[in-house]
């Protein structure tokens, strides 16, 4: 399974499922991380821990371990 | 709840109440802000505004109320924040709802704003940042958006103030209306099965507030309210196999197994067509947008944090080097003013109470004014440019390390200001062990009632060119003590498993100079107002204290020596020691005489002992104790009685070390100590504070006066 937090920077990926519990589930929905969402990655922060992404208009940071609950795919 | 508006009605006929709700950062407050002359704090990220607020205007002939609320990015309870708003809309009686969304974002903000829709309350929209949405070139039909989503939409611009009436008569004539059935359609599985519910329910004639659809759409969605009161109703033991059925059917149309996302993706296609009506993008987007090229250098990966740090150094070499220029002036003002007045009392013990307690006191307060403003406009940038949240995603993996939530920057910034405001932002923090925790090191970080002893003991003890660094240092390694103290806590008292941590980064926004002005001026406006109310008579307190009593065998037998004394030298020696014996048997020497023997081992003296505890009703006290204890000490010597000179002069190099580690790390104003208990919600939390801040401050200061003097 491919998350995104295999993704590099720059790379563009396409949502198949969200893997979070319900409560994280609902905060990444209302970000626009759903299924079928076009996620690009533009930033790590240091020792990637953190990663921006871009999701429609807006950015969004999360940690890899979140990203880890996101399954991609390349588009 | 109809019922209740109709009774209501007469009394207060011109009267509407408006509640404010959007998702965050879209410029809710702004919104009253220019509508209304209220204040209220603006910031460029989310979770400005943390709890309710009440703005009363009036417009033609209506009195409004706008209750501005902290922004919801959905209508769930994940932070405290979001669960005040959805308290507020489902519990509070208002006349309706201004969903503010933000022009260039409209698809995101949708998703609220369906979710309002299905309340079945009266709402108007306001689309706001409009100004910026015309410069992206997106063009918005706002007529045609109403006439698909039944409600009236305006496009307004906070900043530019454009479409601000328009708005308020939209909200008039939506208030004289009757509440519409919303627009909102959703799929065909779906709304079939909300057709079978709303048959149901007509069936056996069940007596709902809300529409039946409503209630339908509700039951689907698995609302817990609309739930619980239909769980005591008899129908439900029919009902329940319904719905049980309808939620398969739904869930498996989404191929998922969580009905609330089915019904966010309902939302999301409902506004997706929404969006491909009425949304027209004329000008292409450019590749990158200037944010995504700032944030290239801003938040690099690895240039990222020593920026920050650089910017932080130059603020406290601003703070200390421009601050420092009216310091003189101010200082002149006030010795200046102290003596005139002073020449127009005759009576010597009000003349004294005036110039030493009370003009002494808050003349020390108000040295510093010009580095507080300065590091306020430090922190109001910060906020309002948008680079806060980069410097949140910057140190998070360093904060993880530490059992720290990346989020908890945000507060953790705002304590630098001041604390209290710093305890209720902790509340966008979702969980409630990481708010926890974040209460705690709060205080770790100097607010700026703090920052007039560090100036005062830097300017003593080093040189102009070195003082800004000390300053930066002393800031740097409270930061430093506070997340140390956070993977202690961690460690013990709040373990337990990782948030995640997901935030929205806003673009960048060139802030205006109104802007910042009156962010500054509303928080210097504070600390004068407290310098010339609390801070006074904090001031003649304790000039009081350090007076009384009077000891008539002290100045008989100083009289006499006096006289008797041969040189002049001689004779402004011997007095300077009555101030001094005097000062050590006033009640305030008594004290601090006693208290002297804790402080011992880190090296204070009495009167440092006492500035201490006087700290712990506001920490701008300890300067002006500081002030007036060495005033009246001091008085004989004209020539130079600055309180910087005094201090330097009196106080040990180790003892000052250990000193401002005390006033680093202990407990925080009573103000603050009062807002901390009502966040933490127990008084428990209060003394497990004080026990962890006052042991902490104790031991560090021991090990730095030791350190201090093994090196000097
Ligand atoms: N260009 C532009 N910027 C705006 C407008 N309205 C607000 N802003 C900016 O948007 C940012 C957010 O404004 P706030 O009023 O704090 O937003 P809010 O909705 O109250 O945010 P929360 O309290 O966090 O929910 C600030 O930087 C404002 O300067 C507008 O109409 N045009
Ligand atoms: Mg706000």
């Amino acid at each position: 399974m491919k998350t995104l937090k295999d993704c590099k920077k720059a790379c563009k990926v396409k949502v198949i499922k969200l893997h979070a519990s319900t409560d994280l589930k609902q905060r990444l929905i209302s970000f626009g991380i759903m299924k079928e969402s076009v996620i690009e990655v533009l930033e790590h922060s240091p020792a990637k821990s953190t990663i921006e992404v871009k999701v429609g208009k807006m950015r969004i940071a999360l940690r890899a371990q979140e990203a880890q609950l996101i399954e991609v795919q390349k588009i | 709840m109809n019922q209740m508006q109709e009774k209501a009605c007469p009394i207060i006929a011109n009267h509407i109440k408006i509640a404010l709700v959007g998702q965050p950062n879209v410029g809710k407050s702004m919104l009253i802000n220019s509508v209304s002359n209220a204040h209220l704090h603006v910031g460029n990220f989310s979770g400005v505004t943390v709890d309710k607020t009440e703005v009363l205007f009036d417009y033609k002939n209506y009195h409004f109320t706008v209750v501005d609320l902290p922004g919801t990015y959905a209508f769930t309870d994940y932070t405290i924040e979001e669960r005040v708003t959805h308290d507020y809309l489902c519990a509070e009686s208002y006349d309706l709802i201004i969903n503010v969304v933000d022009s260039t974002n409209l698809e995101k903000n949708l998703q609220l704003t369906s979710e309002l829709m299905s309340m079945s309350k009266r709402v108007v929209i306001a689309l706001n940042m409009s100004d910026e949405a015309d410069k992206e070139g997106v063009v918005i039909n706002a007529e045609y958006m109403s006439e698909l989503l039944g409600i009236p939409c305006v496009k307004v611009s906070a900043v530019t103030k454009t479409g601000i009436e328009e708005l308020l008569d939209a909200v008039v004539s939506v208030s004289e209306q009757e509440t519409q059935e919303s627009k909102l359609i959703f799929s065909e599985p779906v709304e079939e099965e909300i057709s079978t519910i709303v048959d149901y329910l007509t069936k056996h004639k069940y007596k709902a507030v809300n529409s039946y659809r409503n209630v339908a759409i509700n039951l689907l969605k698995n609302n817990k309210k609309t739930y619980a009161k239909l769980h005591d109703d008899p129908i439900w033991i029919e009902l329940q196999p319904i719905l049980i059925e309808a939620s398969k059917h739904i869930e498996l149309h989404h191929d998922s197994d969580d009905i609330k996302e089915s019904f966010a993706e309902e939302y999301a296609s409902f506004n997706r067509g929404i969006i491909a009506e009425v949304l027209k993008q004329e000008v292409i987007e450019e590749k990158k947008t200037l944010t995504e090229k700032i944030d290239k250098t801003l938040i690099h990966s690895i240039f990222g944090i020593p920026i920050f740090l650089f910017f932080m150094w130059s603020l406290f070499q601003l703070t200390f080097e421009i601050g420092s220029i009216p310091m003189d002036w101010i200082d002149a003002f006030f010795s200046w003013f102290g003596d005139t007045i002073g020449a127009t009392i005759p009576n010597e013990d009000v003349r004294s109470l005036v110039v030493d307690g009370v003009i002494a006191g808050v003349g020390a307060v108000i040295l510093f004014v010009p580095n507080i403003i300065i590091l306020f406009i430090g922190i109001a940038l910060l906020e309002s440019t948008g680079y806060m949240s980069r410097v949140a995603f910057l140190l998070d993996g360093f904060f993880h390390k530490f059992g720290m939530h990346g989020q908890s920057f945000i507060p953790l910034v705002t304590g630098f200001g001041c604390s209290i405001p710093a305890y209720m932002s902790a509340r966008i923090l979702k969980n409630d062990r990481d708010r926890l925790l974040t209460l705690f090191i709060i205080g770790f970080m100097s607010c700026g009632a703090r920052l007039p002893v560090y100036v005062l003991f830097a300017g003593a003890f080093f040189a102009p060119e070195m003082a800004g660094n000390i300053l930066f240092a002393i800031y740097i390694s409270g930061a430093m003590i506070g997340l140390v103290a956070a993977k202690v806590l961690k460690l013990t008292a709040f373990k337990g498993a990782d948030e995640p941590f997901v935030m929205e980064m806003p673009k960048y926004r060139l802030p205006s100079a109104k802007l910042i002005w009156h962010t500054v001026l509303t928080k210097t406006m504070m600390y004068l107002k407290k310098a010339g109310t609390f801070i006074a008579a904090a001031s003649m307190l304790i000039w009081f204290l350090s007076n009384y009593p009077h000891n008539l065998m002290i100045e008989e037998e100083y009289a006499t020596k006096i006289e008797m004394a041969l040189s002049k030298d001689a004779k402004t020696d011997l007095a300077n020691e009555q101030a001094v014996a005097h000062l050590e048997q006033s009640y305030l020497g008594k004290i601090g005489k006693f208290s002297v023997p804790i402080f011992e081992p880190l090296g204070f003296d009495w009167k440092m002992s006492v500035a201490l505890q006087t700290g712990l009703a506001a920490k701008e006290v300890v300067v002006s104790t500081l002030g007036v204890l060495y005033a009246l000490g001091d008085n004989v010597n004209e020539e130079d009685n600055s309180l910087k000179t005094a201090i330097s002069k009196n106080i040990p190099f180790a003892s000052a070390v250990a000193f401002i580690v005390v006033i680093m790390i202990y407990l925080p104003c009573l103000a603050a100590s009062i807002v901390f208990t009502r966040e933490a919600g127990g008084i428990r939390y209060f003394f497990y504070l004080l026990a962890f801040t006052s042991i902490a401050a104790y031991s560090l200061a021991f090990i730095a006066y030791n350190v201090t003097l093994m090196l000097t």
